[in-house]
């Protein structure tokens, strides 16, 4: 297969296998665990196949460009430290399907979590061989989002989901630290090119801006990684199930912020800030692991304290900046991949078949269960590091570079804290095999049904053993060229000369290795005797400071958001007005102060005078008189008529046609909502707010109306519009100009505007379809006509003239539409007459009988409109053009004579369907619910002439 | 008296009253000043392309004086859109009417109001 389409293939196997496993979340565990674990296997077999070549010295790479102006390609390689953590995530993967397969119960959401699981598996995959940083920001934070997924899984259990949610608020965070870390570090790389950015080591340890690029890029490792002081989501993360954490916390998800030091290692390493910082978090969270894992008494609680202090040895190791200790922590990964897996795994068998995980219970499970015990402590042995396992080697090399870091000027704090850690590790890794399957039981109950489980369940985490076991015993064998070819690649040259074995002759590492071990078996020997103090000393619990921390910020945001955004629309309202009023007040004074330009007035004649009168009289009347609702309509309606008369008059015809018929809809919309509302509230406010609110008003008024008048008063700047008008007719085909912007020129504008226009529609449909039910149903149900009304309801005139005036409406509309692109008209126009020309059957017949007699949906308007028109837009494209390119052409037809057919009529064709529909959805439904009231009214009304 | 007087004064009394009313604490006031700021502001986009008698920007080879098209066709799609936000927040006001029993934008207990609310309440008697 050719290199790309292997990469390709590679990272989007575990995609693949989400989505089929998503797509078939009803089918049965087995094809489930079937899909995920065909897709590792096969992601592994083309590791495999590139493993050799890799160790070589080849790295298989291939590029796409994704987003170049950003510097975001699909670049993929791989290279010997992608291909040790991509056989880790697959390999271990498997591992992991497999023993999930037979730990979940059948009744779970087993496609829910294999999905999860192989969601997460690509999004690791994809973060070590990714080529380039930015794509690998993109794997990262998938990372953080499938894990939150998979450690929440039992979403019913209060635990997973704050241990979830602590997860992704940490490593979260830490991800955005990240971005910016890894933006500032492409920037002064240059590229965003991992191979790249790798070559240019120097240019960015000289950079000024290393310090702070480095600070990010830790956090973001830190946290991912668990490393003091962000160590105290992985505890809490293991609510997931024990496969997850067997995956997560051994081998992928708390690796990765590891993987990335050494990925960035030969560009961050080597400068002081570094090796102090990472060196010494490192040493803290080893110490302060090891020393928590001891007294712990959960089984994944201790695993995990372990794993965090692990994890710190790992980041200690990078943070030498040493190559041979670069090698260490390459073979430790290995190591500890295997162990804490198994690890894991045991845990989760011991917990399947008793039933609990505390290990104060538990005891002595070696008589019942002799093969889990035995794959659980040679895995704790290894993790020890006890000979002959391959956590003995690792553990040695790092003993045995500890001297060749000084910190604080003490010679001797690092060998002798790492001896400590060690010590520690010893202790809690003897405690829980010991505690574990030795000795007495301390409960009866667990014990008594404890047995080991069947094949399919112990066979994963045996064959993890027997890798630590292997590399213990043929390490150079087993591990060497590729413990070889990733150091090489973590440290960007040719690795260091190195021996992997069990003896190395008597030297400080072996001196300090047998310290360690004696050590841990006096803690062991002391364990009962130290619990005690350990509880008695009873040290700060981080969860609480998390929550703590969280509530605190909780109360002060909510605090902030209450005093800045106060939850009453007037105070807010207000606000917004003053603010806009002093912004005009200083774009005023900024501006100069010259208020009457110097263009020629209009001289206006008297009807415009008086039309003016009566507007500002309406407008008056609507203030005054606004508690009396059914007059102010009419008010309202003077106005609008008048502002439709100043579009007549100033050279506007398109607007005047679309305020008239806007505000026929309007009114009928206001009269129908008013028969639901209060008709006469009482007097509202009080005066002194009333005195508040009218100067502000009259302040804003005077301003707006001052801006208005200076600007009209100026000629304008160079405008577009001449280039509008010369390129109507040759370039839209049409001669209303309006209409050709609406529909060409700025065509995406419009097609924005209809999809808000369907969106408001369908948005008045949810709000009104469910008013029947709960509180407003019974309120509605409640409601009683408390108008006077007409002993017709539907008076036979209005009714008639109604029915011959529709076919008559429909040709105007009809007219106004074809003729949109070259005179007064289109389809927003003759959309609204169309929709006033149905609504009029409403008014006059009522809902029922129109109701009965429509023959179209709404909604299916709305939607053919808008896909209508985007299919336009896209028909375009198909031509070559740009999206929404018009085009147009002369025809003849016979009797009709020539015409113009333009594609940009077809658009129009959609904005008058999503228009009609939306216009109609919002007042049909509308009138729907007042008849349903109405109705419920006339039912009571019987009632009680039937009951008197 | 000229046409440009005529349209400034006319947006700045629309802006005026619309301002008063959506201040208001009853939701049909806030809808109608709504409404009277969507009149001004749609008249004040307009007028952005000055006032121009007799010349509507329909192309004609004989005609070479035309009135800008541009702010015409902006504000045809505003005045459509401010239907459709005039209709969502009616049926807005009428949802939360209908839920809650009031038709004051703050709900019924906002401090300053208390007076309105009581009054209201005697009115309707519908408090859930």
């Amino acid at each position: 297969m050719a290199i790309p389409l292997t990469l390709i293939t590679l990272v989007a196997l575990p995609f693949l296998a989400a989505l089929m496993i998503a797509l078939l979340h009803d089918a049965s565990r087995a094809v489930h665990s079937g899909i995920a674990g065909g897709a590792s296997a096969l992601g592994l077999g083309l590791l495999v196949m590139l493993a050799g070549p890799v160790i070589g010295g080849d790295v298989p790479s291939a590029s796409w460009q994704w987003v170049p102006s950003l510097g975001l390609d699909l670049t993929l390689m791989v290279d010997p430290l992608g291909l040790l953590f991509g056989g880790l995530i697959l390999g271990i993967g498997l591992l992991v399907v497999i023993f999930a397969h037979f730990y979940l119960y059948a009744g779970e959401a087993t496609g829910r979590f294999f999905a999860s699981l192989m969601l997460f598996q690509g999004a690791m995959l994809g973060i070590v061989i990714a080529g380039n940083v930015l794509l690998l920001l993109v794997f990262w934070e998938l990372t953080s989002l499938s894990s939150f997924l998979l450690i929440g899984f039992w979403q019913h259990k209060a635990e997973a989901r704050q241990g979830a949610r602590m997860a992704l608020a940490i490593t979260g965070g830490g991800g955005l630290a990240l971005i910016g870390g890894m933006v500032l570090l492409g920037l002064i790389a240059g590229s965003f090119d991992l191979a790249t950015i790798l070559e240019r080591g120097d240019l960015v340890r000289a950079s000024p801006l290393y310090p702070v690029m480095l600070g990010l890029i830790l956090i973001g490792c830190f946290t991912k990684s668990a490393q003091f002081p962000f160590h105290f989501w992985l505890p809490h993360a293991m609510a997931a199930p024990t496969p997850v954490s067997a995956y997560l916390h051994s081998a992928t998800m708390v690796k990765a912020g590891v993987f990335l030091l050494a990925r960035l290692w030969p560009v961050l390493a080597g400068t002081e800030a570094f090796t102090v910082i990472v060196s010494s978090v490192g040493l803290v969270t080893m110490v302060f692991g090891a020393g928590v894992a001891l007294f712990r008494h959960d089984l994944k609680s201790i695993l995990a304290y372990s794993t965090i202090s692990q994890l710190g040895l790992l980041v200690m190791l990078l943070g030498f900046s040493l190559e041979m200790a670069a090698l260490a922590a390459v073979l430790h990964i290995l190591n500890h991949a295997a162990f804490k897996a198994a690890l894991f795994m045991s845990a989760g068998i011991v917990e399947h078949e008793t039933g609990t995980r505390d290990i104060r219970r538990l005891g002595g499970l070696a008589k019942v269960m002799p093969i889990t015990a035995l794959i659980a402590t040679l895995a704790a042995a290894s993790m020890a590091g006890l000979p002959p396992l391959g956590g003995f080697i690792s553990k040695e090399l790092m003993l045995y570079q500890t001297p060749d870091l000084v910190l604080l000027g003490l010679p001797w704090l690092v060998p002798a804290l790492a001896t400590i850690g060690a010590t520690l590790s010893v202790g809690y890794s003897l405690r829980l095999a010991r505690h574990l399957f030795f000795g007495h039981p301390r409960e009866a109950e667990p014990h008594a049904r404890a047995h080991d489980p069947g094949f399919g369940m112990w066979a994963a985490p045996a064959v993890l053993t027997l890798l630590a076991v292997l590399l213990g015993l043929i390490p150079m064998l087993l591990a060497g060229p590729l413990v070889g070819a990733v150091t090489g690649a973590v440290i960007g040259g040719a690795a260091p000369e190195f021996d992997l074995a069990l003896w190395h002759g008597v030297n400080l590492a072996l001196i300090l290795s047998l310290i360690a071990v004696a050590g841990g078996v006096l803690l062991l020997w002391q364990h009962a005797r130290l619990l005690t103090l350990w509880e008695r000393a009873g040290l700060p619990d981080a969860k609480q400071m998390y929550e703590r921390t969280i509530g605190f910020a909780d109360t002060w945001v909510r605090k902030a958001i209450v005093a800045t955004h106060t939850p009453s629309l007037q105070r807010m309202l207000l606000a917004s007005f003053a603010v806009i009023v002093a912004l005009v007040i200083d774009g005023a004074l900024v501006g100069g102060g010259v208020f009457t330009g110097t263009r020629l007035g209009l001289p206006a004649s008297p009807p415009a005078i008086i039309a003016w009168v009566l507007l500002i009289a309406a407008t008056a009347a609507v203030v005054n008189d606004s508690r009396n609702r059914f007059r102010v309509l009419i008010y309202i309606s003077a106005i609008g008529l008048i502002v439709s008369l100043a579009f007549v008059r100033f050279s506007a015809p398109d607007l005047a046609l679309t305020q008239i018929s806007v505000e026929v809809v309007t009114i009928l919309l206001l009269l129908l909502a008013l028969n639901l509302l209060p008709k006469d509230p009482p007097l509202l406010s009080a005066a002194p707010r009333k005195w508040r609110d009218g100067a502000l008003a009259i302040v804003g008024g005077v301003l707006i109306g001052g801006v208005a008048w200076a600007m009209l008063t100026r000629d304008p700047g160079a405008s577009i519009a001449a280039y509008h008008l010369a390129n109507a007719k040759p370039g839209g085909g049409g001669t209303n100009v309006v209409n050709v912007i609406l529909v060409d020129f700025r065509a995406f504008d419009t097609l924005g505007e209809i999809i808000v226009l369907g969106i408001a529609g369908l948005g008045i449909f949810a709000l009104l379809d469910t008013t029947a039910v709960g509180a407003a149903g019974a309120r509605l149900r409640r409601w009683r006509e408390d108008m006077p009304h007409s002993p017709e309801r539907h008076p036979m005139m209005l009714l008639m003239a109604s029915r011959i005036v529709l076919p008559l409406t429909l040709t105007v509309g009809i007219f106004l539409f074809l003729r949109g692109h070259n005179q007064p008209g289109g389809g927003f126009i003759a959309a609204l007459v169309v929709a006033i020309a149905f609504l009029v059957q409403y008014l006059a017949a009522g809902f029922d009988w129109s109701d009965a007699r429509r023959r179209f949906s709404e909604h299916r308007l709305i939607a053919w409109g808008v896909l209508t028109a985007m299919a336009t837009g896209l028909g375009a494209v198909v031509f070559g053009a740009n999206f929404l390119t018009s085009t147009f052409d002369y025809f003849t037809l016979p009797l009709i004579g020539e015409f113009e057919l333009a594609s940009a009529m077809l658009f129009d064709v959609g904005v008058f369907l999503t228009v009609f529909g939306a216009v109609m959805l919002a007042l049909a439904q509308l009138s729907h619910i007042a008849q349903r009231a109405a109705r419920a009214h006339a039912a009571t009304l019987a009632d009680e002439k039937d009951a008197p | 008296m000229t046409y440009e007087f005529l349209v400034a004064s006319a947006i700045g009394v629309l802006v005026a009253g619309g301002i008063f009313l959506a201040l208001r604490a009853r939701t049909f006031q806030v809808v109608l000043g709504l409404t009277l700021l969507s009149y001004a502001v749609n008249l004040f986009l307009f007028a952005s392309g000055r006032l121009v008698l007799n010349r509507p920007p329909i192309w004609d080879k004989a005609v070479t004086e035309y009135t800008d098209p541009l702010p015409q066709a902006l504000v045809l799609t505003a005045i459509v859109i401010t239907f459709g936000m005039t209709a969502f927040v009616v049926i807005l006001a009428l949802r939360s009417f209908l839920e809650s029993g009031s038709d004051h934008v703050d709900g019924d207990t906002v401090t300053g109001d208390a007076q309105d609310s009581l009054a209201s309440d005697d009115t309707h008697g519908e408090r859930p």
